[in-house]
């Protein structure tokens, strides 16, 4: 990796932490994950379910907030603000601003994860009083939902690289719904005859497939991730996210800022 | 080596939702900027000044020509490692501090770890932010950001600056300061290449001209060949009411202000003016030969050619 690179990846993150909207949608999650110990306390007997459920769910949509919230502004806020005029009068190519944006959003993700899990651990400690080894599952599931983020960061930075700021929260929120029910859609392709099955089908596989990165039920109730998958969903969610990066990169490459 | 060579650079856009109509932002440019120089970019507004400096940045892509900084292409990552740009009202990361900002644009420059803050404090100190410290950019006046802006323009010791309207924004003092840094930018054998359409900045700066008007050239100039032509006329100062109608009467043109005259006549007329001065015991301030101004020079480019007038 280009030092460049990494410059403006930690720039990037500079500016995330330094904002405050971010600790605001972290401390929204930290008080879901403190709910649920409430919710779970009036759930009799289901207590480390609800508690599961509702902490890995909190994580995983503010954690979808911020990337949408920020990836979205990651070239258009500087295309607008002309600040990306003096670093690109300097020798910095226009993939490398495009891969430095996107390491630096994610790698503020991926703390941010961190920190919105320690507050999870510490709540499913107070309630449970200790963990056990199904626990180890847990972090399979956030590990899933990291990677969910780095998916919906590289779409927002996609959408980013070509039109408005709305416009790229409309389209990534829309592809994150989408992709939330993608094994519905596929199953709903199988479904059909004709060319309508064709353009179900297209459409089912190239929308990205949230669903399989979604264990959080299955760990709540204490169910092993099998290998195979935690392997697939990785490769998937890496190529994704590679595959929308490049497109991005192709936009901007050739993108005139007026 | 030139600096700059530009060989009929163009750009333009298309503009409408359905029936698209191209819009010419500059016509084929043809111009060369020599080392050392400093090179005066003139036009009013929307002339083109800033299309030029976007494309020979790389910001937007040309329609057509070609532009060769260095002996370099425009996208020659090692060319734009030699160069500094302003932009016109620079926006910049205003949750970072004024060193911050100035350490990451060394880092993406390439300016060694090792030498990166004695450099960065260097530069504030050169452009009269010594002591701005930990206040971050969102509180700086608009003086202060463009002070930033050549800061950064000139951290990495770039031999050839762009600078897109460096005074704009300024108060009278921040301009004569951001003149005089770029008096020294020319003293250490810089090549400035910068846009303006104040005048008197360009005759005080620059070395030559250009005068850019509806995205077309129409003139380059050195400004001492420009400012150096008389009109066989002379300008004359004194004190005196009592000698106005005398030299009036010779057709002179007369400005009176208080006591004092100004007249603007013919050069044969000099000795009769200066007799009926001395008749009129009228205190002489100077006689001056009226040269041609910038100004002359710029209204003159920018009136319609043939071709608009027909039109």
């Amino acid at each position: 990796m280009s030092a460049r690179i990494a410059h403006i990846a930690f720039n990037t993150f500079r500016e995330a932490v330094r904002d405050r909207v971010l600790y605001n949608l972290i401390l929204f999650a930290l008080l879901l994950v403190g709910a649920s110990l409430l919710v779970g306390q009036i759930s009799i007997g289901i207590e480390r379910i609800v508690i599961i459920n509702l902490g890995l769910t909190a994580i995983s949509l503010f954690g979808v907030a911020i990337a949408i919230f920020i990836g979205i502004g990651l070239v258009s806020k500087e295309i607008e603000k002309k600040t990306l005029y003096t670093i690109l009068s300097r020798p910095v190519r226009r993939w490398e601003f495009i891969v430095g944006k996107f390491g630096g959003l994610a790698w503020t993700l991926i703390v941010n994860t961190l920190l919105m899990a320690i507050g999870f651990f510490a709540a499913l400690l107070y309630s449970a009083g200790g963990f056990s080894g199904s626990d180890l599952w847990l972090l399979v599931a956030i590990y899933f939902i990291v990677l969910q983020f780095i998916v919906v960061t590289a779409l927002a930075l996609l959408f980013s690289a070509f039109s408005s700021p709305t416009l790229s929260a409309v389209f990534t929120l829309a592809l994150f719904v989408i992709g939330t029910f993608a094994e519905d859609l596929r199953a709903f392709a199988a479904m059909t005859q004709g060319a309508t099955r064709w353009l179900a089908t297209g459409v089912a596989y190239l929308v990205p497939n949230f669903a399989a990165l979604n264990v959080i039920s299955s760990v709540a109730h204490g169910q092993s991730v099998a290998g195979a998958l935690v392997f697939y969903n990785t490769v998937y969610s890496l190529f994704y996210a590679a595959a929308a990066v490049s497109g991005a990169v192709l936009i901007f490459d050739r993108r005139n800022l007026k | 080596m030139s600096a700059i060579e530009i060989s009929g650079l163009s750009k333009s856009y298309r503009i409408g939702f359905w029936r698209k109509r191209p819009v010419v932002a500059l016509k084929p440019l043809h111009l060369v900027v020599e080392e050392g120089e400093v090179f005066g970019y003139l036009g009013p507004n929307g002339a083109g000044k800033t299309t030029t400096l976007k494309l020979l940045m790389g910001l937007i892509f040309p329609s057509g020509g070609s532009a060769r900084i260095l002996g370099m292409e425009i996208d020659d990552p090692r060319m734009k490692a030699m160069i500094g740009f302003l932009p016109e009202q620079p926006y910049f990361y205003d949750y970072l501090t004024a060193p911050e900002l100035l350490e990451y644009y060394a880092q993406l420059s390439g300016v060694p770890a090792h030498e990166r803050r004695r450099r960065v404090q260097t530069m504030l100190e050169r452009v009269g932010l010594p002591d701005v410290g930990r206040l971050q950019l969102r509180k700086f006046s608009k003086g202060m950001l463009q002070r930033v802006g050549i800061a950064q323009a000139i951290l990495h010791d770039p031999k050839v600056v762009f600078l897109d309207e460096p005074m704009s924004g300024l108060d009278p003092m921040g301009r004569r300061e951001v003149r005089d840094l770029m008096l020294g930018l020319k003293q250490e054998g810089k090549t400035i290449f910068f846009s303006t359409h104040i005048l008197s900045d360009a005759e005080a700066l620059c070395d030559r001209v250009a005068v850019l008007h509806k995205g077309e050239l129409r003139g380059v100039g050195a400004v001492a060949d420009l400012t150096a032509a008389t009109h066989a006329r002379v300008e004359v100062l004194w004190h005196g009411l009592e000698a106005l109608p005398a030299v009036a009467a010779l057709g002179a043109e007369c400005h009176p202000t208080g006591e004092s005259v100004r007249a603007v006549l013919a050069e044969e007329q000099v000795d009769a003016v200066l007799d009926a001065l001395r008749r009129h015991t009228a205190r002489l301030v100077s006689v001056t030969p009226v040269r041609t101004t910038l100004e002359d020079y710029f209204v003159e480019k920018l009136a319609p050619t043939p071709a608009e007038m027909a039109r």
